[in-house]
């Protein structure tokens, strides 16, 4: 995941996070019980994906981006990127 | 006397200490995150900032150690079904192809946390948040939990009770919105006054509609916009749709109550029954966004005037802070010690503060400014800060 998360959560730090395979809005829910309020930081109140956050699943972009259904099965990677810009 | 002073930025929190040495500014917290708005409760001296980021959320950070260890808190957030209609700007972005006779929902994100008052003293633990896009929200154990002002959110001016169905009342919140730096914009809370006599009695004032009052603590609220003036609609003296940048009272005699709005400075001596444009614009007052009154002179009050509105900076290339000492029957302009030439700061609305006698702002070019002679005199405290949304004195 982008290390600018880890300013937050650095239990997250330089970690390998597995967790069981679901949907990307469970995979996020299992990493906020691993880091309590780091759907907070990902999600708004509704469970929607951030405007300047996006996720992978392995090269995959997700596509849903409101509930996170799409699906993520054993082996595969979710990457958690932020964009950057402004001065 | 303060001895602290604190700073939101876009890059951050900044505290000045007043140290033997003089005041003497902190290394940045929350570095690098737009810090909206940062303050100090009176109370127990709990300092907070509103920090705004621009990926991870708005949220709030606490610190019970006068700013030596800060703690996020992620709780305000809207309830599920908290809804509001939405307005179109007239903007080359509208599509002629949306539904624009029937009203359109959007479920209510916090965008940002744009203001944070607080309790009286016999309150201890009360807080109150203003947000885009419009919530005013109320804690009662010291920022823990947050919980929306339902009243106030279901309001007829605002479409009524849209948790539980579609518009019952028009939506009368069409005055200009706030914007949000990625060109969202909407409604938001700004200014909140809490009466020292009385704690059921507050004041808020909304960027698209006015200045709305409750004497029962929140259960129901009241438009006090009667006097008030706007240029940019049909009908100047409507009941809503007023655009107040900021709004507040004199502690010492709360029914005097101050006004900068987008059309001018207002005065109330009656608790905000019927205002007074008190503008001057022979004297270059009338725009701007921030006021400040005396501690304990409702008739004080101070405002640091730009130029309107469509160009937004320093009148003429000089920064000059104006003060009325008779309720906005007349005005002084100060200028010895600020910037003379080549200045185009703007003060944002919550970038002005007074304490005892001394007198504080910041402006978006990064320069601050004190005066310890109620505003007639200016020194600089430092000119190369991001560019400053909050100054308040701690």
């Amino acid at each position: 995941m982008t290390q600018q998360l880890y300013r937050f959560f650095p239990q997250l730090k330089n970690r390998t996070i597995t967790v069981p395979a679901g949907t990307v809005a469970e995979i996020i829910s299992a990493v906020n019980s691993i880091a309590p309020g780091f759907s907070d930081y990902v999600l708004d109140e509704h469970g929607a994906l951030r405007r300047h956050v996006n996720l992978c699943i392995n090269n995959t972009m997700v596509i849903d981006k409101i509930k996170l259904s799409d699906h993520v099965t054993e082996n595969q990677t979710v990457y958690i990127f932020q964009s950057l810009s402004g001065g | 006397m303060s001895d602290m002073i604190l700073l939101g930025t876009r890059k951050g929190t900044i505290i000045f200490d007043h140290t033997n040495a003089g005041w003497r500014p902190r290394p940045i917290a929350h570095a690098g995150i737009p810090v909206c708005y940062a303050a100090s409760d009176p109370r127990d001296g709990t300092l907070w900032a509103s920090l705004d980021h621009g990926h991870w959320g708005p949220k709030l950070s606490r610190s019970r150690d006068r700013g030596a260890t800060w703690t996020d808190i992620s709780s305000l957030k809207y309830p599920k079904g908290a809804r509001y209609i939405v307005k179109y700007l007239p903007t080359p972005d509208f599509n002629p192809e949306s539904p624009t006779a029937l009203p359109e929902y959007a479920d209510a994100s916090i965008l940002k946390i744009w203001n944070i008052a607080f309790g009286n003293t016999n309150q201890p633990g009360r807080l109150y948040a203003g947000t885009i896009p419009g919530g005013l929200f109320v804690s009662d154990d010291g920022g823990d939990n947050w919980e929306l002002n339902r009243p106030l959110w279901n309001h007829h001016s605002r479409g009524g009770d849209l948790f539980d169905g579609d518009a019952t009342t028009e939506n009368h919140w069409n005055g200009t919105p706030a914007s949000i730096d990625y060109g969202v914009f909407e409604p938001g809370i700004h200014s909140i006054i809490v009466d020292p006599r009385d704690q059921l009695h507050l004041y808020v004032a909304v960027s698209t509609a006015g200045v709305i009052e409750t004497v029962d603590g929140g259960k129901s609220w009241t438009g006090r916009n009667q006097g008030m003036l706007m240029d940019y609609l049909p009908d100047p003296e409507s009941e809503w749709g007023h655009d107040p940048h900021f709004v507040t009272c004199c502690p010492g005699q709360p029914d005097h109550l101050w006004q900068q709005n987008h059309c001018g400075v207002f005065y109330s001596d009656d608790g905000a029954k019927r205002w007074k444009k008190v503008s001057m614009p022979d004297l270059g007052v009338n725009f701007g966004f921030p006021i400040v009154a005396d501690a304990h002179d409702g008739r004080t009050a101070w405002v640091v005037p730009a130029r309107a509105d469509s160009e937004r900076m320093a009148i003429d290339g000089g920064l000059f802070v104006a003060r009325t000492t008779d309720g906005g029957q007349t005005w002084q302009r100060f200028q010895s010690g600020l910037p003379q030439d080549n200045a185009y700061d703007i003060v944002l609305r919550h970038s002005l503060d007074t304490a005892g006698n001394s007198v504080c702002f910041g402006s978006s070019t990064g320069n601050v400014y004190l005066s310890e002679d109620r505003g007639e005199t200016w020194r600089c405290l430092g000119n190369n800060f991001p560019p400053i949304y909050s100054v308040r004195f701690g």
